[in-house]
């Protein structure tokens, strides 16, 4: 089996998320609750976030899906938690050019989500990959508005 | 023919996936084409490529004599009574929504029941769910056996004088089962209701006949039976498809146009609005010359020995469950499973990596993944191209999967 490959994918980091996933769970019922999913393969993720002021004070999410979706679902909610609403955003759009393979800005600190970067040579999975970071930019958005 | 020499005549199989020969165990999905029905498709837009029904000018006879030979040979592989109950269509989904337009619209009123089962594909239960909404009709849910199967007991139990029209697949895309269509008809027509067949799973790998099954409509598609995408059957009874009106109008279905109304085509062409899949249905033609020279009989046959073959060695993996029925002669060529704790898209890119493709989610029957209380499952099909040590390669595959994913879990 080609499992240097595959170590790309799957990165020691990216597997201790999926099996100890942080800030799994959901925020009580004043937070906005987004519920989203991937059609084509049943990956499902509920994400609850508490924004105040424009800053994202707590987020938790629960769900299921393969390593790939739910190790990126912990790592966003550890990486946008504390953050402002656009350097959450920002920290969104840098993934998804991340995920696509393109340029993407490298002067922010990305943490643990640089692990990620591999899921990018496997058209299939980037999906997965993206699923709880669509879910965080709704939730920003929507609580923006109300 | 013997296998390898089947395979021999699939020229996508022939090659390398990440360093490895493929293994191709995605067939239900859709399967791969042999070399006889590349060449129809190319022969045909090379040298008799034009629009049929128009007459006159050579290319458009012999375009019509093909697309027309094609139904025939249809007829023939259904056995069916007359051409005219055989409509060229996208496929399987476009055939169900044509019953449940045309049909169902005419037929089904308020208080209605139509009957379907929880093993369907979603193309079998979304028109039904939108008729019984339009026409507040309800729609009922036949349960599955422990095994994956259904009782006739639970049929009768469902289908009452209320019931308008029974729905079922013959053959099941994620648990391989095999329905009793036959029986199941009989007490569908005892209670007045037409039976619909989903036979996608079905037409690629059992002989179909349809007078013997007495069904009402049996709707299949021909990139899963080794032809081209985009072409598809619906068999109807004559006097049924007589009194149905099309859902689509423009060319082709017509016979007479006035400026306020019109007049349609008589059986089949009157389902068939627009220039038809004319290089589809020839290219599915040779499909069915293909799968004749080896033999209905056969190919079922083969699928049960790969299904065995599959079960008896996949169930020797530790923490590897298989859905569905047990008895290899209850199913088809299908062996859906999950590995441990491992989710399948892990599993199918581990596979992937070594060349072996599989398929992995919910299979497009989202109810059944609820029934067998999972999000996704893996799925290996098995097609005539396929033997032994491609399931070798799979047990193979998922021993390295299991040991890959050991350290997380």
């Amino acid at each position: 089996m080609s499992s240097k490959n595959l170590d790309q994918l799957y990165r020691q980091v990216i597997m201790d998320h999926y099996k100890t996933p942080r800030n799994k769970g959901t925020l009580d019922n004043d937070s906005v609750n987004i519920e989203m999913n991937n059609p084509t393969c049943g990956d499902r993720i509920q994400l609850t976030l508490q924004v105040e002021e424009g800053i994202v004070k707590d987020a938790k999410f629960d769900g299921e899906g393969c390593s790939i979706s739910m190790a990126s679902a912990s790592m966003m909610t550890q990486a946008v938690k504390g953050k402002d609403v656009d350097t959450a955003l920002q920290l969104s759009h840098i993934f998804s050019d991340m995920m696509l393979g393109k340029e993407y800005d490298d002067t922010i600190d990305l943490g643990d989500i640089e692990a990620l970067q591999g899921v990018s040579q496997f058209p299939a999975r980037i999906k997965c990959a993206t699923l709880a970071w669509k879910a965080m930019e709704k939730g920003v958005q929507s609580e923006g508005k109300s | 023919m013997m296998n390898r020499e089947i395979k021999s005549y699939f020229p996508i199989l022939d090659q390398e996936v990440n360093g490895h020969p493929l293994v191709y165990l995605d067939s239900a999905a859709t399967s791969q084409k042999p070399v006889q029905v590349i060449e129809a498709l190319k022969h045909y837009y090379e040298f008799d490529n034009a629009n049929v029904h128009r007459g006159v000018h050579t290319l458009g006879n012999r375009a019509t004599d093909m697309y027309e030979g094609a139904r025939e040979k249809v007829r023939k592989f259904i056995n069916a009574t007359s051409t005219e109950e055989v409509i060229f269509l996208r496929g399987t989904t476009t055939a169900l929504n044509l019953v449940a337009q045309s049909y169902g619209r005419a037929n089904v009123e308020e208080g209605d029941e139509i009957v379907i089962t929880y093993m369907e594909h979603h193309s079998n239960i979304i028109p039904w769910q939108q008729l019984a909404k339009e026409r507040g009709a309800i729609l009922k849910y036949i349960e599955l056996n422990e095994d994956g199967t259904i009782s006739l007991e639970q049929v009768r139990a469902a289908v009452t004088e209320r019931t308008k029209i029974v729905s079922m697949m013959y053959v099941s895309n994620v648990l391989g089962t095999m329905n009793p269509i036959k029986e199941v008809t009989q007490i569908a027509h005892e209670n007045g209701a037409v039976m619909v067949v989903d036979g996608a799973q079905a037409a690629p790998h059992l002989k179909i006949d349809v007078q013997d099954l007495d069904c009402d409509f049996f709707a299949f598609s021909g990139h899963k039976m080794c032809g081209p995408t985009g072409i598809g059957v619906l068999y109807g009874k004559k006097d049924l498809l007589n009194n149905m009106e099309p859902v689509e109008f423009g060319g082709e279905m017509i016979d007479f146009v006035g400026l306020y109304d019109s007049t349609w085509k008589e059986l089949p062409w009157k389902f068939e609005g627009g220039t038809p899949i004319i290089a589809g249905a020839v290219g599915l033609g040779a499909a069915i010359d293909f799968l004749n020279e080896i033999g209905l009989p056969e190919i079922e046959k083969h699928e049960h020995k790969m299904a065995a073959y599959a079960m008896d060695v996949m169930s020797e993996i530790d923490g590897l469950s298989i859905y569905g029925p047990t008895d290899p002669q209850k199913r088809a060529g299908i062996v859906t499973f999950n590995l441990n704790d491992v989710h399948p898209h892990d599993v199918a890119t581990v596979l992937d990596m070594s060349g072996i493709a599989v398929r992995a989610g919910h299979h497009c029957a989202q109810p059944l993944m609820k029934w067998l209380q999972c999000t996704a499952t893996a799925r290996a099909s098995f097609y005539v191209y396929n033997d032994e040590s491609d399931i070798d390669r799979l047990v193979e595959g998922l021993r390295s999967a299991k040991e890959y994913f050991s350290d997380v879990f």
